[in-house]
């Protein structure tokens, strides 16, 4: 990947932590952590990898991403807005009564997602349907699905993942957010899914595991999905939760909880920092 | 007279998809390893390649369903009621009912007349589950004539389908030339005395009990109703004004199903008695299913037992 390409990935992914940490901040709720964690492959995709339109949304043969750990709905507007699906500035009206930006996604309310989420475990069988329509009609589009580490505990995941593989979905590409901590803790003290490669592996996927905050290896490891056929793959992308930001990075207490404003100034502090940083 | 026809609602659906699918290329159907006794295996036999098995994962077909859709198919999703509308509860409402997706289920195997697998698998409480999610059309077919007609109609129109039917062979009561409308009451009897409201296989039973009644010099108005959301209010609204007690009859639970319904628009617009026949909160039982009805008390007898309960209370 061209260092240039980077670098701006690089301040974009930092642009769009900001807009995490100011929806979460107005709302006075939401999910910072996880929202931090997913931002730079969300980046990635977004600015990168996958063919969209702002200005066409509904375009039909786009390429679809199914966030289905839908909690960090954060993440996915800051990066549709930093994108031009909509403007960054609404990113404060967030789960606010009148807003077009729920507290979980809505396909029917936010330009440029692509399928209501929030219910844990569902969005990989949701995915797995649009690669089996694409397979269906003939279209080669591709769709990406971003789940929970923690996600994994659901079993209806596993019914998705056998699926996917059944059907022989190679346009299906799953990325774990291994951030290690969920609501009540560490993976391991709540129910370990570990190990997690092995089970993507022995449930027939490609497998790749990676730094969910090296651009080179997200690059590689999309680059990897795509060239792969007769499977659908899985990224297992190591992160940090509340990546970015100091006081919440590896904290649990971040997964659900907004900043107050002394934390907030704090967090958009260090944010412009680093920004301020990546563009001199 | 000629011999009654009587047929399964779920055979009607089986041929009426394989009908469906011959004139529409966009028609999937998906199943959870119940083909053979959902008869989406009809479908399957002519368009292998538009019929995708998911195995016995419920939960993954509809969401796959819904997945589906959203690259411009129309498809139906197959179990038992069940497994449909009760295990896949959540995945239905907030993964196709909440997005509003054209996901058209198809449940079979509803109520009591399951028979002889027995309570497990007889499911009456699918209509009242699907009534709570906002927008989702609920169709509950009273012959293998309307069966049809709902599939066709649940095709063309754009959004969440529940579609109930049955395994026991029920006798036909409309005629070839029927025209079905999404949310409309059928009269199949005129009357001033009550009116029975019913549907699904209860319909055939509610029009021997007006032979009963009328037996009995009593008048009873007969609807049909086959879609329970929307409810065709207006043909509720009529019945209570112009006949003043109602009797419900449906094989599903007394609550919230068919009863539930007229009774909410009847107690806020022409408050009049509403009685209802259906499985009074009860699980079923083993049993060959035609017998379980009667042990169950849906059958003609009973509904006209009703009737003249309700009359009293006018």
């Amino acid at each position: 990947m061209d260092a240039n390409v980077i670098k701006q990935l690089k301040i974009t992914a930092c642009k769009v932590r900001i807009g995490i940490i100011e929806g979460v901040y107005n709302a006075k709720s939401g999910h910072p952590g996880g929202s931090l964690s997913a931002a730079d492959i969300l980046t990635y995709l977004y600015f990168y990898r996958m063919n969209i339109d702002p200005n066409n949304p509904a375009m039909q043969d786009r390429d679809r991403l199914v966030l289905s750990k839908g909690h960090i709905a954060p993440v996915l507007y800051s990066v549709l807005a930093h994108r031009g699906f909509f403007p960054v500035e609404s990113l404060k009206t967030l789960r606010k009564c009148d807003s077009f930006l729920q507290g979980h996604p809505s396909m029917k309310l936010t330009p440029g997602v692509d399928m209501s989420t929030g219910s844990l475990g569902q969005g990989l069988s949701v995915a797995a349907g649009m690669a089996l329509g694409a397979k269906l009609s003939g279209k080669s589009f591709k769709t990406y699905a971003i789940l929970g580490d923690g996600e994994i505990q659901e079993g209806q995941i596993w019914e998705a993942a056998m699926f996917a593989s059944a059907k022989g979905l190679d346009s299906l590409t799953a990325v774990v957010d291994n951030n290690n901590l969920q609501i009540d803790g560490t993976l391991t003290e709540v129910n370990s899914p570990y190990p997690i490669p092995e089970k993507f592996e022995a449930f027939g996927w490609n497998v790749v595991e990676i730094d969910a905050h090296d651009f080179e290896e997200i690059h590689a490891a999309f680059e990897n999905a795509a060239a792969c056929s007769g499977k659908p793959t899985a990224i297992i992308a190591k992160s940090v939760k509340g990546k970015g930001v100091s006081f919440m990075e590896n904290n649990y207490k971040w997964h659900g909880a907004a900043p107050n404003t002394e934390q907030y100034e704090t967090a958009m502090n260090e944010l412009k920092a680093a920004l301020a940083e990546l563009e001199a | 007279m000629s011999e009654v026809i009587k047929t399964a609602t779920r055979d009607a659906y089986g041929k009426a998809l394989a009908e469906l699918g011959a004139i529409n290329d966009k028609i999937l159907v998906l199943d959870a390893d119940l083909s053979a006794a959902t008869k989406t295996g009809v479908f399957k036999a002519a368009f292998p390649e538009r019929f995708i098995n998911v195995g016995i994962a419920e939960s993954n077909l509809m969401c796959v369903a819904g997945g589906l859709s959203t690259v411009g198919f129309t498809v139906f999703a197959s179990s038992f009621a069940m497994f449909a509308a009760g295990r896949a509860f959540e995945q239905v409402r907030n993964t196709i009912g909440y997005p509003g997706l054209n996901v058209k289920i198809g449940a079979t195997h509803a109520g009591i007349s399951v028979g002889e697998d027995g309570a497990s698998h007889q499911c009456c409480e699918d209509i009242g589950l699907m009534r709570t999610i906002p927008g989702m059309v609920i169709i509950n077919p009273a012959d293998d004539i309307e069966a049809r007609a709902a599939v066709f109609a649940a095709a063309e129109y754009v959004g969440p389908v529940y579609m109930r039917f049955g395994r026991l062979a029920v006798p036909r009561i409309n005629n070839e030339d029927y025209k079905f409308e999404i949310g409309k009451a059928v009269k199949l009897k005129d009357g001033d005395d009550l009116t029975i409201i019913a549907t699904g296989l209860m319909v055939s039973r509610a029009i021997e009990a007006s032979e009963i009644l009328s037996e009995a010099g009593i008048n009873a108005r007969v609807l049909n109703i086959h879609t329970i959301k929307p409810i065709d209010r207006e043909a509720v609204i009529a019945a209570a004004k112009e006949t003043g007690a109602i009797v419900t009859a449906e094989e599903h639970s007394i609550i919230g199903g068919l009863g539930a319904a007229v009774a909410e628009v009847v107690s806020e617009t022409v408050p009049v008695p509403v009685l209802r026949v259906g499985v009074n909160d009860t699980f079923g039982c083993s049993g060959p299913g035609a017998e379980l009805l009667d042990v169950f008390g849906l059958n003609a007898e009973n509904i006209a037992a009703r009737a003249k309960e309700a009359l009293k209370m006018k």
